[in-house]
């Protein structure tokens, strides 16, 4: 994904996050600055300074953590990461979703490389 | 405070308030005012998209995502003009009788709930999807379920002119979902019933509700509220809740009801649900055509039911437990995923309930059962079958780890998916059958109304939406939560000679 992306995985993120509570955008956060510090003792940096590698080590350690409050912290921030990321319609194309409002209709007039080639 | 007065409000506009406002018609006729409170907008045809995101967060209370107190469920709830009737998929089934007996409401028979019922299918033109209109994502449900050895019925929708968007949940582009937003609230207001958006009750008072009426934030979908924007004291002599399990118990709750009505927001059940997807080897039909044609019910025997279904990329992305290559190699396979709805029959626990925080906002507590639990595993190890069945390839079960099961391990599943692999807070549980809160029963020491929504020990407080359930229903539930609230009409309509008489000397 190139830069402009990850400005629209921001910016829906951001949008997303108006709309709730100050106590939920509160207790984020505060979760991303935990999750940022955490490493620091096992690997001697910040989340921010790790390699991909350890990153998602943690992230999985962190995901299936015996403490509920972490398990359901990450789940938020995965949740709102995933909305940034497939609510963007490049992604949605990049996927092959090709939902339309006009059903059978729109389905229909595809090619056989749009459509699935066994359509009704 | 701006002051209004009229003769019955309404609060909701959803099944239960859209079936109470046209069966409120009759007192319209003799003269009496009714109106309807709705917190969300009121769309325009051309605002129905089906972009997912912007659908959720203009539709939904919270985009969709309510989460419970303890952060391990969300909970799906409409907040619009025709409520969470706009975003269902238009199933339309009876409730059984071995669940309204085993209710045991007093006066509340199963033939009763039938009869209406099959008034409101009518009137909504339920019927059979066309076999042709059927796409493969469902087709092949039915055809893993034939091959597996389950019995795959098929769901009565109710929907007029379809054209396949596969959009329901998002709210139909097409208008084709008789929902209340298109049948029972635009019949009402043409008899005279209002209907005000945009407007939240903050409480209730004796005979009346303390309204805020909100501006249409900038760049929102909808129209602006019918009022002028303001906090308003609505008079009425009847008050009649339909905002649904989590908005009635609220407002009674941040309105001082609890003592009176020690029973609320207790009996809350919602079908905890898990989102199933298989991989197919070949692209199927599966982001268009109506998306719920099947289901199968292994209710009474298992405690789960199976639906068909088919989600957007970001509620499906959620859904899959994990992230990373794994996840993203089900997401990219997007066009051949088949899907299924698990969904458990809960069962009115203590401890599972509605409550209000410090500022009178909902919270609802959940906590999961064994035999929720159970039942979303032995759903998760039917729908694998089915799955396996249907040719899929490999399968995402939450319930299993690996959770990656692959069609060479499919005599395996009982011992890869099980109940000890559910960690809640990991494995995404979501519910848009929300029960309870205001349950019917014999007196206030066991529940909140009686089997005609009339709150007990308040003769002019009525309740017309799925909070009235004393348990879940093990089905859909709008068409059940409409035959409540056509009881509720007719209680108010017997009742009005006696409770709406003197309004002459009150509005003079």
């Amino acid at each position: 994904m190139d830069e402009r992306g990850w400005t629209e995985v921001e910016e829906r993120i951001e949008a997303a996050l108006r709309s709730r509570s100050p106590a939920l955008r509160r207790q984020l956060r505060l979760l991303i600055q935990v999750l940022d510090w955490m490493p620091l003792l096992r690997y001697g940096r910040r989340f921010s300074a790790l390699g991909a590698e350890a990153r998602t080590a943690l992230l999985q350690r962190l995901q299936r953590s015996p403490a509920l409050l972490l398990r359901r912290g990450f789940w938020g921030l995965r949740t709102l990461v995933l909305l940034g990321y497939y609510g963007r319609p490049e992604a949605r194309r990049a996927i092959g979703y090709r939902a339309d409002p006009r059903g059978w209709e729109a389905r229909r007039g595809m090619t056989a490389d749009e459509g699935t080639g066994d359509e009704a | 405070m701006i002051e209004r007065s009229y003769d019955v409000v309404i609060v909701g506009s959803g099944a239960g308030g859209g079936t109470a406002a046209v069966g409120l018609i009759p007192l319209v006729e003799q003269g009496h005012r009714v109106l309807v409170l709705e917190q969300g907008p009121r769309l325009a045809d051309e605002e129905f998209t089906g972009e997912e995101l912007e659908m959720a967060e203009a539709l939904y209370a919270d985009a969709g995502g309510f989460l419970t107190a303890d952060g391990t469920m969300t909970l799906a709830f409409g907040q619009v003009y025709g409520g969470s009737t706009v975003v269902y998929t238009g199933t339309s089934l009876i409730a059984g009788r071995h669940v309204i007996e085993a209710w045991d409401i007093p006066g509340l028979t199963h033939a009763d709930v039938t009869e209406r019922s099959r008034r409101y299918m009518e009137q909504n033109n339920v019927h059979l999807l066309e076999p042709e209109l059927i796409n493969e994502n469902n087709s092949l449900f039915q055809k893993g379920c034939e091959s597996a050895g389950y019995e795959a019925h098929q769901f009565p929708i109710n929907v007029k002119g379809c054209l396949g968007s596969s959009l329901c949940n998002l709210g139909c582009p097409n208008g084709a979902k008789q929902g209340t937003d298109r049948v029972q609230l635009p019949a009402a207001e043409l008899c005279g019933v209002e209907v005000v958006t945009r407007a939240e009750v903050l409480r209730l008072e004796e005979r009346a509700a303390v309204v805020r009426v909100s501006e249409k934030p900038p760049g929102e979908k909808g129209a602006p509220s019918e009022w002028e924007p303001g906090e308003y004291r609505v008079s009425a002599r009847m008050v009649v809740l339909a905002g649904g399990a989590v908005g009635s118990p609220a407002l009674l709750l941040r309105s001082g009801f609890g003592e009176r009505l020690p029973r609320l927001g207790e009996r809350f059940t919602c079908h905890p649900a898990l989102i199933l997807v298989a991989e197919h080897p070949r692209p199927i039909t599966n982001d268009v055509g109506h998306p719920k044609s099947f289901f199968v019910d292994r209710a009474e025997e298992e405690g789960y039911v199976l639906e068909t279904c088919m989600y957007f990329p970001f509620v499906t992305a959620k859904s899959l437990v994990g992230f990373g290559e794994e996840h993203g190699r089900f997401m990219a396979a997007f066009p051949r995923l088949q899907m299924i709805l698990v969904l458990a029959c809960d069962r009115a626990t203590p401890g599972n309930r509605v409550t209000i925080d410090g500022a009178g906002r909902p919270v609802v507590h959940y906590r999961f059962t064994d035999e929720v639990v159970q039942a979303l595993a032995l759903g998760t190890r039917a729908s694998a079958r089915i799955f396996f069945a249907a040719g899929a390839l490999r399968v995402h079960a939450p319930l299993a780890s690996p959770t990656t099961l692959e069609a060479s391990e499919a005599d395996r599943i009982d011992e890869r998916v099980g109940p000890e692999h559910f960690t809640p807070g990991t494995v995404s549980v979501s519910a848009a059958h929300l029960m309870g809160g205001c349950a019917m029963g014999r007196s206030a020491r066991d529940s909140v109304t009686d089997g005609w929504g009339r709150v007990h020990g308040i003769p002019w407080l009525r309740v017309a939406d799925s909070s009235l359930f004393p348990d879940s229903l093990h089905i859909n539930p709008y068409l059940t939560i409409m035959a409540l609230a056509d009881r509720t009409a007719e209680a108010i309509r017997l009742d009005a000679g006696e409770l709406l008489s003197t309004r002459a000397e009150a509005t003079a």
